[in-house]
């Protein structure tokens, strides 16, 4: 029961993006057609998943061992660094349209604090393995919906008629925090 | 030419109205002036030290491995930015939290480490550090400003309506930043635009 409420108030409470302020950057990078951000979110899903993974037993396995906590923060993005580099290899060598659909955003992941982001939160709350996992999937999750969501919002906004100076950015941010308004709405529903 | 390095990150140059670069750190923890203004300063450290260094041995990294190089420079100084404040500014440390490992990946640091100190001098480049570092702390105090006075009637802690002044709360949770910072990137896009006309370009 405590995990389905770790997942339903990673996917929409504590939503990564839209609560958290996490990923940011390709939340609106590569937002503009449906299509990306669903291969977007895809991406980010995988290397989350197992770069959550390698960091939490490199934190426990590692550092806490030797007393070397302060070195977390330039292990874990050199972890995240070779690990997006390493997907990118396996993934072009043994699954070509794979790669063709993933492969322009792997090198962008590296810088996408999502990534860091989760791995640190799940340090810092004291998550057990299951419940790590249980939180970096819903958290992806929740990434991908929000991406999703407000690429559907800005194929449309596309075709309106915007006052001129709201073009572009301004209008894009303001949507956000629309949509940032909406997902508010499921505040409370995770104690 | 020498000023210019220093003066183009601030306006014309912006990293976050401008380029949209560092958005995490921009939209997370600007609930309040101030800590707009220790985001924005830590980060200029950073900045300062990743970018003299880059410098400093942009000649010894091979091309292929600069990025990872890079990142490693970046976050040896961020870890001493975040010992630091967890031991000097303890409280300001705790509001800023996650994000001050998070510096690491803002691309403002890393952009400027690639895109400028890379090709040039130290000098050049510890003025553009500067100038980049200012021109973000800037926008993170204008728009951590915006939403205390919206969300809170006060600016720096004083309190500027008085009691009868309601505030919406909604401006210092997340929705308002999204909303402050579109209407701010509407009126730089505005004040930018009349600059351009009166100079008598098209």
């Amino acid at each position: 029961m405590d995990l389905i409420l770790l997942f339903v108030g990673a996917v929409l409470v504590n939503n990564l993006v839209l609560a958290r302020f996490l990923g940011i950057c390709p939340f609106f990078g590569v937002s503009k057609k449906v299509e990306t951000a669903i291969g977007m979110s895809l991406a980010v899903t995988f290397v989350m998943a197992v770069a959550s993974i390698i960091t939490w037993i490199v934190q426990y396995a590692v550092l806490e061992k030797f007393g070397l906590q302060y070195l977390q923060t330039i292990v874990f993005i050199l972890v995240i660094a070779s690990l997006v580099q390493f997907v990118e290899m396996v993934i072009e060598k043994t699954s070509p349209d794979l790669y063709q659909s993933l492969g322009i955003f792997l090198p962008l992941i590296t810088t996408n604090c999502a990534i860091l982001g989760a791995a640190i939160i799940n340090i810092q709350s004291g998550f057990s393995f299951v419940e790590m996992l249980v939180f970096t999937i819903g958290s992806a999750l929740g990434f991908g919906l929000a991406l999703v969501l407000f690429a559907g919002i800005r194929e449309r906004i596309e075709l309106s008629d915007i006052p001129y100076y709201f073009r572009g950015m301004p209008i894009a941010f303001i949507t956000a925090g629309i949509l940032a308004l909406a997902f508010m709405g499921f505040s409370g529903l995770v104690k | 030419m020498r000023l210019k390095a220093f003066t183009s990150g601030i306006f014309g140059n912006n990293p976050v109205m401008k380029q949209v670069l560092g958005l995490c750190p921009a939209l997370a923890v600007t609930t309040s002036a101030i800590n707009g203004i220790a985001m924005g300063l830590a980060t200029t450290a950073v900045l300062i030290g990743s970018n003299t260094v880059v410098s400093l041995v942009k000649n010894l990294i091979p091309a292929k491995v600069r990025i990872p190089a890079y990142i490693v420079i970046i976050a040896s100084f961020v870890t001493v930015v975040d010992l630091v404040m967890n031991a000097y500014v303890h409280d300001l440390h705790k509001v800023l939290g996650l994000f001050i490992p998070l510096i690491v990946v803002n691309c403002v640091v890393l952009g400027r480490a690639e895109s400028f100190a890379s090709k040039n001098g130290l000098l050049d480049s510890i003025l553009d550090a500067l100038g980049t570092g200012f021109g973000f702390t800037l926008a993170l105090m204008i728009l951590g400003g915006v939403r205390e006075i919206m969300g809170n009637g006060s600016v720096f802690g004083f309190d500027l309506f008085g009691p009868s002044f309601e505030p919406s709360i909604v401006m210092i949770l997340p929705p308002g930043a999204f909303i402050a910072l579109g209407f701010l990137m509407m009126g730089y896009k505005y004040v930018e635009e009349h600059k351009r006309v009166k100079r008598g370009g098209e």
